[in-house]
């Protein structure tokens, strides 16, 4: 029998220290809305979402009431778009009709994002992906809901550095679309390498070709459970604080399991993954850095920070895998700078540079999230940061992103305000050395050698 | 059967445990077990209950709790066992 120390617990997780399910993603498929008529696909995709998805809101409010856990976030993935519209998209403009449908059909069932405005073109695009990547600054500066996502390079493709460059224009022009809301688009729009099939954590979900018709992915969060947690073992070696960091990662990503279970049954939808990231935002104690600070660094970016948070990630996931039946998505800590109260804080102090956080990424997940740089940096130079950023990831096999946030108008000295959970920044200094002639060259950087791991 | 864990925290006073039983025997929520500490000057109460004959379900339970919690001074938490079994159970 449960005793009343261990409920005491659990209510001390969610009512002090922010324990909460960041999201229930529905995955859905769009193959099956897939017309060579434009009028008839939009029409489809609308049906779809809005019949699979009509009691996600309604279910995910009632498990968060008989459990007495919140689950922040009811979001929708669906198939990447430019798949979807390939047949029936011949310009831009037709695939960002594709978006007002998608944020109708979002706006119909009450969730708060909806992602899969994607393109996957880590070897080559397409004509239609090259056409669905050019419509993005206009497709989110026309909807509030839909976010976009494009992987640029993987492992087993290398780095396609004509995407690469595309994407640092659009980045931009997204930016200059959305300028009168400092530039809050760029923040609905994620550049990857290696991008996981069922991630449920926005703006960069979207659902895989390799994925069922429709399924339920759950992100956990929790890092204010971890940082009271790991109070109690201040001081002490490395092996009692990874070990403690384990125990209260199964923890939290077993309340992940019992919601992903409870919403599957309910909505009779196949359960998919569980995510074990450690997903921050601005509320004071729902931090990562504060987590990096706990575990004895002055600031987050200080020596040591890369060895902190690599076994801050490590620790979580050997917790989280054996609490959950399936695990996956993006799976470990998240660093975004305007999310994370701790992150302002060390970019703001000093203590916090862009090229700490890309050393940063090379052993969390994801990468370079919600940075705002200055509106004035060179579509080259994001470009670059975009090439390091696939590099890092396609070299030692793991997901790496790019969402940074060049806000129009804006510089070095500034703060950006984007509200709720997407928070405020600082914005951060970026290299003013070009790298024009090196993004200019185009074409592709090969696979890397799967050998000689050095 | 549909075990519910309720909690009732808070400054200790004449009465408590009165008003959540009266409240529960109204709505057909069997109490099968009480265990009750004080824990740093703090009133802390855990009944194990039984909702599967009560007209209403567990949400609408919690959130009727959640007000006369409000009205009594103490905070009043009501959810489903899974919840606890699940953290503390392998």
């Amino acid at each position: 029998m449960i005793n009343i120390f261990e409920v005491n617990e659990t209510n001390k997780m969610i009512d002090q220290e922010n324990l909460d399910v960041r999201t229930i993603t529905m995955g859905i498929s769009l193959l099956d809305c897939i017309d060579a008529n434009l009028d008839r696909t939009n029409e489809n995709i609308y049906e779809k979402i809005t019949r699979k998805a009509q009691r996600l809101v309604a279910v995910g409010e009632e498990i968060s009431r008989e459990y007495g856990i919140p689950i922040v976030n009811k979001r929708i993935s669906v198939t990447p778009i430019a798949l979807v519209g390939s047949s029936c998209c011949h310009n831009s403009s037709d695939f960002v009709t594709i978006a007002r449908t998608l944020e109708r059909a979002a706006s119909c069932v009450g969730v708060n994002f909806l992602g899969g405005y994607s393109a996957l073109v880590s070897k080559g695009m397409t004509q239609a992906e090259e056409m669905m990547i050019r419509s993005i600054p206009e497709a989110l500066a026309s909807t509030e809901h839909v976010c976009s996502s494009v992987n640029v390079g993987s492992t087993r493709t290398g780095i396609d550095m004509d995407a690469v460059r595309l994407l640092g224009e659009i980045i931009l022009e997204t930016a200059k679309a959305t300028r009168h809301q400092d530039s809050l688009g760029c923040a609905k729009l994620v550049v990857f390498c290696n991008a996981p099939d069922d991630n449920p954590f926005m703006a960069g979900a979207f659902h895989g070709v390799t994925e069922s018709d429709t399924v339920i992915n759950v992100g956990v969060s929790g890092p204010g459970v971890v940082k009271t947690t790991i109070e109690q073992v201040r001081g002490q070696d490395f092996q009692t604080l990874c070990e403690t960091i384990k125990k209260t990662a199964f923890k939290v990503t077993r309340v992940g399991q019992l919601v992903a279970e409870e919403a599957s049954r309910r909505l009779k939808v196949p359960f998919g993954i569980v995510d074990l990231s450690l997903a921050p935002t601005p509320a004071i104690g729902d931090s990562v850095a504060e987590i990096l600070e706990e575990i004895g660094l002055e600031r987050a970016g200080a020596p040591g920070t890369t060895a902190a948070l690599a076994l801050l990630n490590d620790s979580v996931k050997k917790g989280g895998v054996m609490a959950s039946a399936s695990v996956g998505g993006l799976s470990g800590a998240f660093i975004p700078v305007s999310e994370d109260q701790g992150m302002i804080d060390a970019v703001s102090a000093g203590a916090l540079s862009l090229e700490k956080l890309e050393a940063m990424t090379c052993v969390c997940s994801v990468g370079l999230d919600m940075i705002a740089i200055p509106g004035d940096t060179p579509a080259s130079t994001i470009s670059g940061i975009i090439a390091d950023e696939a590099a890092i990831g396609m070299i030692n096999a793991k997901t790496t992103a790019v969402r940074v946030i060049p806000v129009i108008g804006k510089g070095v000295g500034d703060s950006v305000e984007f509200g709720g959970l997407l928070g405020h920044a600082p914005i951060i200094p970026v290299n003013r050395f070009s790298c024009e002639a090196f993004v200019a060259r185009g074409g592709r950087i090969p696979a890397p050698i799967h050998s000689f791991k050095n | 059967m549909k075990k519910t864990i309720i909690t009732v925290v808070g400054k200790d006073k004449v009465g408590i445990i009165a008003r959540v039983c009266t409240y529960l025997a109204e709505n057909q929520v069997n109490i099968l077990d009480i265990s009750q500490t004080i824990v740093q000057g703090y009133f802390n109460m855990m009944m194990v209950t039984d909702t599967s004959a009560s007209p209403k379900d567990t949400g609408t339970i919690a959130e009727e709790l959640t007000v006369i919690g409000e009205q009594t001074g103490v905070v009043i938490h009501c959810q489903h066992e899974d919840i606890f079994q699940m953290m503390h159970r392998i």
